[in-house]
């Protein structure tokens, strides 16, 4: 791996080797001196097009506990806003060193055009592009289900597959980079995916992805579900018809006080509750569900720094082939098998 | 007025890929055709060509060409953009009205036909806009610019749709008046809000909002209806979907009044290069699938689509050297036409050259009302006519092509066919396959007709 660009093509090997490698950075989150010296001399560039606060303190975080030395480059109120080009940015980051970009863009496939020219000679991450990708939310997403079906299957997650593991995704996938990459990466690791969601919000072409369709909430989860992942709704969709009002949305797609009840209803007792964040509460979910006992929404978060640590690790430490096993880091002590839900 | 531009002996060229003769041409037009002509007929000092294994074809006609001048000189002028023509065999280009200023008036129309003579590389011909600013909402003085010095026959909006049904059933008829002819971009605006891609399989992975081909089809329907009703002519630009040419096919069965025209890349190019987010592969009307790519053949195979038009559209770098989003739409193609066609069509065995002469000539001339151009090559006609290299085998390089924009799709492929010479009113504008000189007009730089 040179870049993450996406999840479509992440292989099962590699996407194995970095939930591993993140379960192991994960230790380091919980040890007193949250830091590791491997990334130390290196520089790790947030280059955000887009304001994205909670994903770009995720990989300062992630970056930081690699000793690594990071540079926020926002492009609101700098030369890009004044017109500068991508390919004049990616230059300027080249020309001071930058070790790795993790990039954030309203563009679908910035991330690809900074990894396919010859501008900046960098690792380049993808932190989301456009309604594209946003291959490390899918991984700490499925980092997060690893443990959880890991957990309940009475075994360790290390090197551990979803396989079996029944997950919905509800929303507004046609919009969703989320939901794209979790597609593509839920299908390699083995898990059966459902999408959920209104017509006008499901992309023309669908019916070919690796996944079911269902346009019944209520009905998917009858079907029996171990993880439902609610993506957050923008209001304004409403004003382009996608749907009647937000009142519509909510009772027909919404994960609602009666689906929670549902769940308990339907003995699904070990079915998680996921979503990336920021949740509009009262809209695509109810407060109760949100801060329910089965709401991962935090240890996503938590999990997200393990996940961008691995991948940065994993770009910069200059291992590129592909894994024949698993490996194991030598310092990182000790995988942490703790369930932080 | 003929200029004195020579005598040429082309010996044993296959005429129109059919039996080897030679032309004889003289002052301006095909003097004498047949077998083992001789030099000593003509009086004048004879420029022999040996042409055995190359194929005569009247002078390409482009119904699509953006030469970009008045406006955007950095991108393309009338010069560079009729050397490439010249140079991809054509001899009649059709210059889109989208410059800056907007052909709009008699005076823009009438700089461009001047800047075209000047040039002396091809015949320019001045596309009229059909509104005022291609803005769509009030007609452009279509009729001023009929009777202009550019006698512009056709108007078109390109780029943007005349999607205002009222506003597009008057330009239908008002062009009846000079025999006149309006060149639709059929793109429903609403529908294609944003677009970036063809909508389908692709676009859904790739999260880039959809251009749907039902946003061609339905304005292609509603035109050639208005077409019929009010007994016009229509001509619909870069046609690309397979709807589309069901929906033409349709309206020609209920002789209907319609052309309709095909670009080289969509002949050859699927919207699964846009997977690799390449902007040069950013085009509008879009890339689309195989199934469109086969349908198109076939439409243009059998008369559904009369013509080929290239949409010549360069640009400066900085305008694809960026995100896909940010980047501007639009290949070159004037120098890689016939060698597409070639292989789509003729390689394929859908065509033969004369069909090509057909869909790359003789009926673009008609669409444009170019009595001078797509006539036959026989004795008295006026000789615009190329020799091509069916044989030849060669690599696209956009840093080698003599249009200012770099950003053709074709780059880096092996392409068939060469033109070696072209004659542009019997004066090779392009001789070995390299530039020669321009035709040499008396008048050129007084600018009169």
């Amino acid at each position: 791996m040179k870049h993450l660009l996406s999840t479509e093509n992440l292989s099962l090997a590699n996407a194995i080797r970095i939930l591993d490698t993140a379960e192991e950075m994960a230790a380091v989150g919980d040890r007193e001196v949250k830091k590791l010296p491997a990334l130390r001399g290196r520089t790790v560039v947030n280059l955000f097009f887009e304001d994205s606060t909670r994903t770009r303190i995720s990989f300062e975080a992630a970056a930081k506990r690699l000793s690594a030395d990071v540079i926020n480059f926002a492009a609101k109120g700098s030369s890009v806003s004044k017109g500068e080009s991508l390919k004049d940015t990616a230059q300027t980051l080249s020309a001071m060193g930058a070790d790795a970009v993790v990039i954030r863009h309203w563009a679908s496939g910035a991330p690809h055009r900074l990894a396919a020219t010859d501008w900046i000679d960098a690792a380049v991450i993808n932190a989301g592009d456009g309604t594209h990708e946003h291959p490390t939310q899918a991984l700490l997403d499925a980092f997060t289900m690893r443990r959880h079906w890991a957990r309940l299957a009475g075994t360790g997650s290390e090197g551990a597959d979803l396989k079996g593991m029944r997950v919905a995704i509800a929303g507004d996938v046609l919009h969703s980079r989320v939901a794209r990459s979790n597609v593509w990466l839920l299908r390699t690791l083995g898990a059966e995916v459902t999408l959920v969601a209104p017509p006008t919000l499901l992309p023309i072409g669908v019916e070919k992805w690796p996944c079911k369709v269902s346009y019944d909430m209520d009905d998917t989860l009858e079907q029996g579900v171990d993880a439902v992942m609610m993506l957050r709704v923008q209001g304004e969709r409403m004003n382009a018809s996608f749907f009647p009002s937000t009142r519509e949305y909510s009772r027909r797609w919404g994960f609602d006080d009666n689906r929670l009840k549902a769940l308990d209803t339907l003995g699904m007792k070990d079915t998680i509750i996921m979503h990336p964040g920021p949740m509009n509460r009262g809209l695509e979910i109810s407060a109760a569900a949100a801060d329910s006992p089965r709401s991962t929404v935090l240890a996503q978060v938590r999990n997200g720094v393990s996940v961008r640590m691995a991948a940065l690790y994993l770009l910069l430490s200059g291992d590129t082939r592909e894994p024949a096993a698993t490996p194991a880091l030598a310092y990182a002590g000790t995988h942490s098998t703790k369930e932080s839900n | 007025m003929a200029a004195n531009t020579g005598t040429y002996l082309i010996r044993g060229a296959s005429i129109l890929g059919g039996e080897p003769a030679d032309l004889l041409i003289r002052d301006g037009v095909i003097a004498e055709t047949g077998t083992g002509l001789s030099a000593e007929s003509s009086v004048d000092d004879v420029t022999v060509i040996d042409a055995a294994g190359l194929v005569a074809l009247p002078g390409m006609v482009d119904v699509h060409t953006h030469l970009r001048e008045p406006g955007r000189e950095d991108a393309e002028t009338v010069e560079t953009g009729t050397r490439a023509a010249a140079l991809g065999g054509y001899t009649a280009v059709h210059a889109m009205a989208n410059s800056t200023p907007v052909a709009d008036t008699a005076g823009v129309v009438e700089q461009v036909y001047t800047l075209g003579r000047a040039a002396g590389w091809v015949d320019v011909r001045p596309v009229g806009a059909v509104t005022v600013g291609l803005a769509g909402e009030q007609l452009a003085e279509l009729g001023a610019m009929a009777d202009s010095r550019a006698r512009v026959r056709m108007f078109s909006d390109d780029g943007i749709c005349v999607h205002d049904p009222v506003l597009m059933r008057r330009a239908l008829e008002y062009v009846k008046a000079f025999d006149g002819v309006v060149a639709q971009h059929a793109q429903e605006p609403r529908l294609t809000a944003g677009a970036q891609m063809n909508e389908g399989e692709v676009s859904a992975v790739l999260g880039l909002a959809g251009w749907p081909a039902v946003a061609e089809e339905s304005i292609i329907a509603r035109d050639v209806l208005l077409a019929q009703h009010v007994g016009s002519r229509l001509h619909v630009c870069h046609v690309s979907t397979a709807g589309s040419v069901e929906i033409i096919r349709w309206a020609k069965e209920r002789g209907i009044n319609v052309t309709a025209e095909v670009t080289p890349h969509h002949l050859l190019l699927t919207d699964d290069l846009v997977r690799s987010y390449d902007p040069v592969f950013k085009v509008n009307p879009p890339l689309r699938t195989d199934a469109d790519v086969q349908a198109l053949r076939a439409g243009l195979a059998d008369g559904t689509i009369d013509v080929v038009g290239t949409d010549h559209a360069p640009h400066p770098s900085e305008h694809k050297e960026c995100e896909w989003a940010q980047a501007a739409m639009g290949m070159t193609g004037l120098e890689t036409a016939l060698s597409v066609v070639q292989h789509t069509m003729i390689e394929t065995g859908l065509m033969t050259w004369a069909d090509f002469a057909r869909v790359t000539s003789t009926a673009a001339a008609k669409i444009g009302r170019l009595a001078d151009q797509g006539r036959p090559l026989e004795a008295g006609e006026p000789a615009n006519v190329i020799l091509v290299d069916p044989a030849a085998r060669w690599t696209v390089d956009p840093f080698r092509m003599a249009t200012m924009g770099r950003n053709s799709p074709f780059k880096g492929r092996e392409l068939p066919g060469k033109v070696v010479a072209t004659f542009f009113k019997g004066h090779p504008t392009v001789l070995d396959g390299e530039l020669n000189t321009p035709y040499p007009y008396a008048d050129a730089t007084a600018g009169v007709a």
